[in-house]
């Protein structure tokens, strides 16, 4: 019989296991010898193991459709994509430093807007911004920092180098599936834990836990943590209540928080009102406290904004943090990086085309059939169009729509995302296109994930990743290889 | 622990129960069909009176038969209380608390859900209902299993034990009452050989007639039965146990004062049945009273745990 990797069409994109000449990477020998001396069965037997795993760990994701929103299975595939870890210890190096940069410029745009006054960005960017929160400005938070979780996109070009795609400070999701990855991988290929050095991945939650407890403002030793949700509707609430568990903290909703006369929090039990010192909120901006956003929001807590402002309680993330996740913002980072640091950037921008630029945008509105327009503040991948893959008519609505709101609006090359073997039938690898997300924290300390989340397109040729959209996903390893 | 997570614990723990008296009363009225005299009829609507239902029925159905009946207390979605309505809101409240409940829990509930929904027309059809009904009580079963042997004696687990007897307690009453009724509707002469079957059955229907065989030791009748199932201290099933169990959770947890009052209260209540002559209109409304004192428990529940008041601060 054929050995399942030797019938492997590389791509003409970087791929992560194989190289041109279809060797195995260093970092990927080991699993690629294994993976070939499994039978077609042997491997299907894994594949199978792996979603009855999934199932008994009630492993799920909610999408809505218009039935009504579903609980779907979390879609895996059960080869790993590695990393060498010298490569990996340059990834770790730049998110660090971008995150110090984005910190410090966010700190900076709610006090003396510095960055501004200096000519870095213009004003007028952070004005139109969807996620200045002027109701922020004046606030400083512990440790100056304001986005203490952080999960960055990064993609890999055709020769291999990473690229930040974008930075998600605001409600970052898909670390619990990253853990979750791992623990179904280690059953289903087991043997490879043996004999390989992977580095391991799951003191996430205790980094995380730690980084919530140094924002506590009261200093005690057992600061009260708890994990805000919008409820079991939220498409993730399964890593809201992972987390939770993880952590030994308490999973609220809204209603279950109230803040005192006092303008402290507390959270409703049994036994009467207990403070709460650290709100880990997986809730947006504008949903969080009736009183100061929305009022027709039921899923925050009255007054929440005043307790934060008075110091009595800590939000991670900072509201107004989302004010660096603009992906217009996102096209300065580089100048941020070199403005606050003095230093290069360690990790590059993609090429980002700002509609917003009366010459940038003629080029984009000339180009719309090879480029990707992505709205300033979206996420999940909504409201994109993807050039070579869309219609003339689809063409003609985004010129409308840049021409009619150009701040709103970036463009960027079609990415040649990297791929990675992915099994699609039984005994079938075919390459298919993948990112990761790392996430980051900063309090105290930095902390980077070893690796991240992979996210797979599923489809051929489909550079679309997200969950929510159909994609995938796959255990990352960093694997340390001698010499 | 929140008052939030409180609360969804302990109305899983009444529908559960709901889940499964429904069945058994469902199931009860169905054996005696076999078992009754041709010239006796028995009106499937006593149930809807029983379970205080009327209303609901009457704005769905034009005609009181059985059929309609048990598909109102089984199947219909618009009837909060049947019994697929009562495994929906198991699920939801489940699905929330998940973290406090041992994992397995979810499954079952799937399962039991699943099974309930794909098999729903056995139960409204007369062949096959008993098989159906039983497949119920067991999935019930396993849970309350589950529960037992899986799950911390915590906070949790007194607001489920709560949870579970007071609506056990609730539906001992209304059983209790659904056999008086049917006694006093038909007439004087047929009571006798209808007692003996309806009394037999009523102990049946929770689980009791062995025990008491082993405990009661004479003949069945309705005297002995209800006192039997009023005030037994050691069988699961009585008004006696299930109140004292609801005592004793109240009693682990804070400011249970206003609760473990009430609850001795009815504990210290006898009503003496020399006859089964006593089943009357008066032990009725006596059924009544504890139904109202139910109802009161439930309420100092809420307050005192679930409906936050700012000023409890501790």
């Amino acid at each position: 019989m054929e050995k399942l990797t030797s019938q492997y069409q590389s791509s003409i994109f970087f791929d992560e296991l194989i190289d041109n000449n279809g060797a195995p990477r260093a970092p990927a020998a080991q699993l690629l010898g294994y993976l070939d001396s499994l039978s077609e069965d042997e491997l299907e037997k894994r594949r199978l193991t792996a979603e009855a795993t999934i199932q008994e760990m009630g492993i799920s994701f909610t999408i809505y459709t218009e039935e009504g929103n579903i609980d779907r299975a979390w879609p895996f595939d059960i080869v790993p994509r590695t990393i060498e870890a010298s490569d990996w210890k340059i990834a770790e190096a730049g998110l660090k430093q971008r995150l110090k940069a984005l910190n410090l410029f966010i700190n900076d745009l709610y006090h003396d807007q510095n960055v501004i006054k200096d000519g870095i960005i213009p004003e007028h960017i952070i004005k139109d911004s969807k996620n200045f929160r002027p109701e922020c400005v004046g606030v400083s938070p512990a440790y100056g920092v304001w986005a203490h979780i952080c999960g960055t996109d990064l993609v890999r070009d055709e020769n291999g180098d990473f690229f930040v795609l974008e930075d998600n400070l605001r409600v970052p999701s898909g670390v619990s599936y990253m853990l979750e990855n791992r623990a179904i991988t280690k059953r289903v290929l087991p043997e490879l834990f043996e004999n390989e050095s992977i580095l391991p991945v799951d003191s996430y939650t205790s980094q995380l836990f730690d980084t919530l407890a140094a924002l506590s403002p009261r200093d005690i030793d057992k600061p009260e943590i708890v994990v805000l949700t919008p409820g079991i509707y939220n498409s993730a609430y399964f890593e809201h209540a992972f987390l939770a568990q993880q952590m030994g903290a308490e999973l609220v909703e809204g209603s279950d928080l109230f803040v005192g006369d006092d303008d402290c929090v507390y959270m409703k039990t049994i036994d009467g009102s207990e403070r709460v010192d650290v709100i880990y909120r997986r809730i947006d901006d504008l949903f969080i406290d009736p009183e100061a956003f929305d009022p027709e929001s039921v899923l925050g807590v009255a007054g929440l904004m005043r307790a934060w402002r008075k110091g009595n309680v800590a939000l991670a993330n900072a509201p107004g943090a989302g004010v660096a996740d603009d992906k217009v913002v996102y096209a300065y980072v580089p100048a941020i990086i070199r403005y606050y640091l003095n230093e290069e950037p360690i990790l590059n921008n993609v090429k980002t085309f700002l509609c917003d630029d009366p010459e940038q945008r003629a080029y984009v509105l000339e180009n719309l059939d090879k480029l990707v327009v992505k709205p300033a503040n979206e996420s999940g991948g909504y409201g994109m169009l993807v050039g070579p893959h869309s219609t003339k008519k689809e063409q003609a609505l985004f010129a409308e729509l840049i021409t009619k709101n150009p701040r709103n609006y970036i463009a960027q090359p079609t990415l040649k995302l990297s791929t990675a073997p992915t099994l699609i039938a039984k005994g079938v690898l075919e390459p298919r296109h993948l990112d990761l997300r790392p996430f980051i924290l900063q309090a105290k300390e930095t902390y980077v994930t070893t690796g991240g989340l992979t996210r797979v397109a599923m489809k051929k040729g489909s550079l679309v990743v997200n969950s929510s959209q159909g994609g995938g996903s796959k255990d990352t390893w960093i694997v340390e290889t001698k010499g | 622990m929140l008052s939030r997570v409180a609360e969804r614990l302990y109305w899983s723990a009444r529908y559960l129960e709901r889940v499964e008296n429904t069945a058994r009363l469902v199931s009860v009225y169905d054996d005696l069909l076999f078992d009754l005299p041709k010239d006796i009829k028995v009106s499937w609507y006593n149930l809807i009176e029983i379970l205080s239902g009327e209303e609901g029925f009457e704005q769905r159905y034009k005609v009181k038969d059985e059929r309609n009946v048990v598909k109102f207390l089984l199947a219909d979605d618009t009837n909060s209380s049947s019994m697929l309505s009562s495994l929906k809101m198991v699920r939801e409240n489940i699905r929330t608390t998940r973290d406090v409940v041992p994992k397995e829990t979810w499954e079952l509930i799937n399962e039991l859900d699943l099974y309930a929904q794909q098999n729903i027309k056995q139960g409204i059809n007369r062949s096959e209902r008993h098989l159906f009904l039983n497949t119920i009580i067991e999935g019930c079963q396993k849970i309350i299993g589950l529960f037992a042997g899986a799950m911390s004696r915590d906070c949790g687990w007194h607001f489920l034990i709560m949870g579970r007897y007071l609506e056990r307690a609730d539906m001992g009453t209304r059983i209790l009452d659904a056999a008086v009724s049917l006694m006093l509707e038909s007439e004087p002469e047929a009571r006798i050989q209808l007692g003996q079957v309806t009394w037999s059955k009523v102990l049946k229907s929770q689980s009791a007639y062995m025990d008491y065989r082993r405990t009661i030791r004479t003949s069945i009748n309705g005297a002995k039965a209800v006192t039997f199932l009023m005030n037994d201290p050691c069988f699961p099933r009585t008004l006696a146990y299930c109140f004292g169990q609801i005592g004793e959770a109240a009693t682990k947890l804070p400011r249970a004062g206003l609760i473990t009052a009430k609850v001795d209260k009815i504990l210290q209540f006898d009503y003496p049945l020399i006859s089964s002559e006593d089943l009357d209109e008066d032990f009725h409304n006596h059924l009544n009273d504890l139904q109202i004192a139910i109802i009161d428990i439930n309420h100092q529940i809420t307050q005192n745990w679930f409906h936050f008041r700012q000023g409890d601060a501790a």
